[in-house]
């Protein structure tokens, strides 16, 4: 921890300085002192009511300096008094805000330390580590969501599945947990060798088990047939195993057909149906993690355009394709749930690496299948199994937004797209929630930087070996307080055990304003009718109790004036 | 066979010819509503009264965005096409007023039948196929001549009677009173007179009687200017900002050619500009794109020459004429009607349609004439060609953001009535009320309602009325039930004696307005806001898919924020009531309360969503929303749920409607993997 700090140090050249003013879109300009720590970046004023802005640095995606000199025109010299450096910080939130600071110098300095203190590539030396919380943890979010609990709770329901410990040091599959839930009659052999044929190593296991008809949704990676359409019978076996005698099940290979034709150069590819008789596959055209990452730049650049052009406005919209991501992903967890809830068939969702488009649509799928999944505990334990367990590679993929000037290596706004569908969803059945947008966004603003270890490390077996668990606090720990909890709770919230279907045509998706907008837009009016409508809720439920009690107190009265004529 | 002829059931609105067997009690005709319905038959026009062909059997519904059919009996009646789901108990029922319907088109015939596509003016698209090639062209034919009224006499509005006596019609009609808004404006005043120069509608037929004009307009001055003025629509004032003394005046396009000038429209100008003590000068805009500004000079008409008037700042805003907007949505209308429409062919749609820049473009000028009113404080002239659909939408948007009064209910009417009714926005032609020249048809009232809602949704606080009520307005705009719309002029009205022979939308309205309120409306945002500053930045402008899709259920949202808050608020005055009640009561102790009260007020808190109302819990036409009453009555019945209120059934959620795959179960043993082609969220599994 020591030469950690001391690395800090070195880095800062110019720990303070006076006389900084920030420029925030629709807020108050502040002025006051910067100073930089090893994580953050704060300015306080000095007037009282005026908050703080700190801002960690692993928030900052880029960084543009800006030199202006300062003087006054005293003809027939100009007199120059000063200069003025302004460093726009623009952060992996999409927030951009300006500081414009006193003194050439320091503001180099300033832009230098920055820059550095943002790309830090070592996740130790990450701000989880140092974190220390200011509240008591009262429930260890480490601890919530236990495989061990899930399986049990899907033992109550069914016996044809167990729970395997073939992945116990990470050997055969270095991106799934230790335990995996797979059907009962395969033994940890045939895992192995399914293991072998599936890239990655990751074997089908189980995502989901659909209570109402017992069918599940699977998830894997691509299989490794290559060019010469290898083979693997304990695969074969494994997912045959899934299907209930006389069933049939769908495959849902994300990527299209010419896609996954190519990957067979590559020695990847997809089930023949000659070897999977009782799978019929269906490919959808989810994009690769490069092509989304291009979208989310483009749609933030559109949403940044302040050119005030209707035409140009639409134009960028759709050349972002962002809204089309959103309807590809949101119609393949639709047709995987369909095949689920409606055919009563089983799925297996796969596309290439099985980490990221994969996920999407299985933990779509369940929030539109399982009611559990919509509350704040369920969702919570959702982005634990489907995402965190599942070996969503979070530090690759959020490591840059739509921002940095760096080359992009394996960035993509995966886990965004499917917090985006889930908004799809929550705006569509604004009643079924437990959780409200905050939520997301939250979430959102968590996955990129974070106070808290959650989403630090790409794979299950990473987090072990950081021991995250003991070195840093669950974001779960912190959201679930009592007094946290109730800024994300959606009001309107009544829950319904139905299957949600939501409406994927173009005219039914809206642009995520909450993300996209949110710092381009003053949002007053809305949120102070938002608050009507928390009011309305209140005093309805507040009326309700009132009425209930002078009706009991009524009554009690007329028992009392009753009483004497019984005996 | 020769037809017999059989009368519908005591009071309804048609008299049936039955081509065949005559089984017309086995066809199960609906039950005349008592409300809406009701025809008086003796107003029913001749012509309408007898029918080739009053119902079809067998006849399929498509839906247009899946491949969801519904097959029912379709009937014809003197002011609806009616068609009724079959074997269904609680059956889906559709009723189209002759009025709404656009056009119909006979598409060639398939092995199913013959295809019957019909377009309402109210954005439903309905499909039909009609099993026989024969009935299909009777009903094609019947249609093609009921929605082609030639006179005024043959409109709806003069033959419904919501069953109101001739003293409750009078009322309905006094409402709403202009001479009442413009002394709530402090009208007249000492720089602003009533003129009677149009008493008897000689001066401009187009405009209502009653005229305030600058006191120092005299009467020569009037009728100079006036002449000078295309249609005679010479400037008049049409709101007036008191805090400001500031005024806005409405006109049309001066004659003025290449160099023609006159003087006493250089004088009334100049009355205007002095009636302002706030500024010395006076806005002109045209809200014309310059270039068709400048082609009218060729024919005589045209715009103000700064060097002629004094005090005069000109400016152009730029808002398209009746053709460009009428293209566009038609444009738009395409594009979003397209079945398996991807994201990318909907933006690069709304982009090439125009639409929303149409709509950004009004909203701009209403802010242009807003600042300049209540920032600056000066006086506004503003007109395009005649001065009555793009000034119509600028100066009550003006109003709009300038005045909260505007933003309430009866405000909104008020409006309406003055800057659009009595000011002869040619409703009649506009909306093609009468079988009439196509080319005078355009949504000019349709995207004043929409820059409405674009506004609603940056201020969701300022509004006493919710979007609902907008949806509302524009079903009768076009529906003719009424007669605040028919016409073209206030002369006209006249002419057509509509206060004795119809009756007014207001008063309707007004009946059930708690439909459309909105539960969030603030009277002290008012206050705070009394100027609305809407943003212009270009992603507030929105496609309103309430009103353009308000029948396509698969698009909306399925549980509605604004309904489930409308009903809390309507159940939180209940309550209040109760509440004081058992007060009253524990306060006079003994007095036995009735236990029903409970159950009347939990029935009405578990009051049942409207299923099929596509934007939920929206209001229907009446003939609809009574209708699924019904049927929600017996639901709630069968249902007797769980004591905590609210039904659970998230409404019209379904995967086979939405279809993102009929997944045929056939396992097929090709080779060829399966294609999934996507429409609509259909993702269909061709092997």
């Amino acid at each position: 921890l020591f030469t950690s700090r001391m690395e800090f140090a070195e880095l800062i050249k110019t720990p303070r300085v006076d006389g900084v003013v920030l420029h925030r879109p629709f807020l108050p300009t502040v002025e006051g002192t910067l100073c930089l720590t090893g994580h953050h970046l704060i300015l306080s004023s000095r007037q009282d009511n005026t908050e703080e802005l700190w801002l960690l640095h692993a928030n900052i995606d880029a960084i543009e300096k800006r030199h202006v000199a300062i003087g006054y025109c005293d003809l027939p010299k100009t007199i120059f008094i000063g200069s003025l450096g302004t460093i726009i910080v623009k952060c992996k939130d999409l927030r951009i805000i300006q500081l414009d600071i006193p003194g050439m110098e320091e503001c180099l300095n300033i832009a230098n330390s920055i820059e550095a203190l943002s790309t830090l590539d070592s996740i130790s030396l990450m701000y989880p580590f140092f974190y220390r919380p200011m509240f008591e943890v009262i429930e260890d979010g480490w601890n919530l969501f236990s495989p061990e609990e899930a399986f049990k709770e899907l033992e109550s329901m069914t016996d044809e599945w167990r729970l395997s410990e073939v992945n116990k040091d990470f050997s055969i599959c270095p991106s799934y947990p230790v335990l995996v839930t797979v059907p009962k009659d395969i033994d940890d052999d045939s895992l192995c060798k399914a293991a072998t044929f599936r890239h990655g190593g990751r074997f089908p296991v189980l995502s989901y088990y659909h209570k109402k008809n017992g069918m599940v949704i699977m998830r894997a990676s691509q299989p490794l047939t290559g060019t010469s359409g290898r083979r693997c019978k304990e695969d074969e076996k494994l997912i045959n195993a899934t299907l209930r005698a006389g069933k049939r099940g769908y495959i849902i290979d994300t990527r299209t057909i010419a896609v996954a034709q190519q990957a067979k150069a590559r020695g990847g590819g997809f089930e023949q149906e000659a070897n999977y008789p009782q799978w019929r596959r269906i490919h959808k055209a989810i994009e690769r993690t490069n092509i989304l990452q291009e979208s989310l730049i483009k749609i933030v650049e559109a949403c940044n355009d302040h050119s005030n052009s209707m035409d140009r406005w639409l134009s960028k919209l759709e050349a972002s394709n962002w809204q089309s991501q959103v309807k590809e992903i949101l119609t393949t967890a639709c047709l995987a749930a369909q095949c689920i809830d409606r055919e009563g068939a089983s799925v297996l969702v796969h596309g290439t690496e099985g980490t990221d488009s994969t996920l999407q649509v299985t933990s779509l799928a369940q929030i539109i299948l399982e009611p559990a999944c919509r509350t704040v505990r369920g969702f919570q334990g959702l982005v634990e199994r489907e995402w965190l367990q599942a070996g969503h590679p979070f530090q690759h993929r959020c490591a840059q937004s739509a921002y940095s000037n760096e080359k992009l290596r394996s960035e993509a706004p995966v886990f965004l797209l499917f917090l985006d569908c889930v908004w799809q969803i929550l705006r569509q059945f604004p009643c079924s929630f437990q959780f409200n947008e905050h939520f997301l966004v939250m979430l959102f603003e968590h996955t990129y930087a974070s106070q808290f270890g959650t989403f630090l490390g790409t794979t299950a077996a990473e987090r072990v070996k950081l021991k995250l668990s003991q070195k840093t606090v669950s974001l779960w720990s912190w959201v679930n307080r009592p007094q946290e909890l109730e800024r994300f709770l959606n009001p309107l919230y009544e829950p319904n055990s139905l299957v949600i279907w939501p409406s994927v045509a173009p005219q039914s998706l809206l642009l995520w304003e909450g993300v996209f907008l949110r710092w381009n837009r003053s949002t007053k009016c809305l949120d102070e009718a938002y608050e009507e409508m928390v009011h309305i809720i209140e005093y309805n439920k507040e009326l309700q109790l009132k009425v209930n009690s002078l009706r009991r107190q009524l009554a009690e009265l007329e028992t009392e004036d009753a009483l004497p004529q019984t005996p | 066979m020769e037809p017999s002829v059989r009368p519908v059931a005591a009071g309804a609105e048609l008299v049936v010819v039955v081509r065949e067997n005559g089984v017309a009690e086995a066809a199960g005709f609906p039950k005349p509503k008592p409300v809406d319905a009701a025809v008086d038959a003796a107003g029913v026009p001749d012509n309408n009264r007898w029918m080739r062909q009053e119902w079809v059997e067998q006849v399929k519904l498509l839906d247009r965005f899946n491949n969801k059919t519904t097959t029912g009996t379709l009937y014809l009646t003197a002011t609806h096409l009616i068609f009724v789901e079959s074997n269904v108990p609680g059956a889906h029922e559709i009723w189209i007023l002759h009025h709404h319907i656009a056009s119909v088109e006979k598409l060639s015939l398939t092995t199913s039948g013959c295809p019957l596509l019909i377009q309402c003016r109210n954005f439903r698209v309905v499909h039909f196929v009609v099993p026989r090639e024969r009935d299909c062209h009777d009903v094609y034919s019947s249609l093609l001549r009921l929605l082609r009224p030639v006179s005024y006499d043959e409109l709806y509005a003069f033959s419904y009677n919501p069953k109101q006596n001739e003293q409750q019609r009078e009322v309905g009609w006094q409402l709403i009173d202009l001479t009442a808004e413009f002394e709530r404006l402090g009208l007249p005043c000492d720089q602003w007179q009533l003129s009677d120069v149009n008493r008897d509608y000689k001066v401009c037929e187009t405009y209502p009687r009653d005229l305030y004009v600058p006191i120092t307009a005299s009467k020569p001055i009037i009728v100079g200017s006036s002449k000078f003025r295309s249609k005679g629509r010479f400037p008049v004032l049409t709101y007036f900002y008191q805090e400001k003394k500031a005024a806005v005046c409405r006109c049309s396009q001066p004659l003025s050619g290449f160099s023609a000038r006159c003087l006493e429209d250089e004088h009334m100008l100049q009355a205007i500009s002095k009636a302002n003590h706030n500024s010395r000068f006076v806005y002109v805009m045209d809200t014309r794109p310059k270039l068709n500004a400048l082609a009218n000079r060729a024919a005589g008409k045209g715009y103000e020459n700064e060097d002629n008037y004094s005090n005069i700042r000109f400016q152009f805003v730029g808002i398209e004429n009746i053709h460009v907007m009428r293209a566009s949505l038609q444009k738009l209308l395409e594009v979003v009607g397209t079945r398996s429409l991807s994201v990318n062919d909907y933006l690069l749609g709304l982009e090439s349609s125009g639409w929303l820049r149409h709509i950004k473009a009004i909203v701009d000028a209403a802010i242009f004439l807003t600042k300049a009113v209540t920032v600056e404080g000066a006086s506004v002239l503003v007109h395009c060609s005649d001065g009555w659909d793009r000034t119509a939408q600028v100066c009550a948007l003006g109003a709009l953001l300038m005045d909260p009064y505007y933003r309430t209910l009866k405000g909104f009417m008020v409006l309406i009535e003055k800057d659009w009714i009595s000011f002869g926005h040619k409703f009649a032609d506009r909306c093609d009320q009468l079988d009439g020249d196509p080319r005078e048809v355009s949504p000019v009232f349709t995207q004043f309602l929409d820059c409405v809602w674009q506004l609603m949704e940056q201020f969701p606080q300022a509004f006493e009325f919710s979007e609902w009520f907008l949806i509302q307005l524009h079903e009768h705009v076009h529906s003719c039930q009424f007669g605040n719309f028919l016409g073209n002029s206030q002369r006209q009205r006249e002419e057509l004696q509509l206060k004795d022979r119809t009756y007014s939308l207001w008063a309707h309205l007004l009946s059930e307005q708690h439909n459309y309120l909105n539960p969030v409306y603030s009277p002290s945002f008012a206050e705070r806001h009394p100027v609305l500053e809407p943003s212009t930045q270009p992603w507030n402008f929105k496609f309103w898919r309430n009103m353009y899709h308000q029948f396509d259920r698969t698009m909306h949202p399925r549980q509605s924020i604004l309904k489930h808050t409308l009903t809390l608020k309507e159940s939180n005055s209940k309550l209040e009531d109760t509440a004081h009640t058992l007060q009253a009561k524990l306060q006079t102790l003994g007095v036995s309360t009735s236990p029903l009260e409970l159950h009347s007020w939990s029935r009405e808190h578990r009051l049942p969503p409207r299923p099929q109302s596509l934007i939920l819990g929206a209001p229907l036409s009446r003939k609809e929303a009574q209708q699924e009453e019904e049927v929600l009555g017996e639901e709630a019945l069968e249902d007797a749920p769980d004591g905590n209120g609210g039904e659970r059934t998230v409404e019209g959620s379904s995967a086979t409607e939405n279809g993102y795959g009929e997944l045929q179960s056939s396992f097929g043993s090709k080779n060829e993997p399966a294609m999934v082609s996507l429409e609509f969220g259909v993702a269909r599994m061709t092997c």
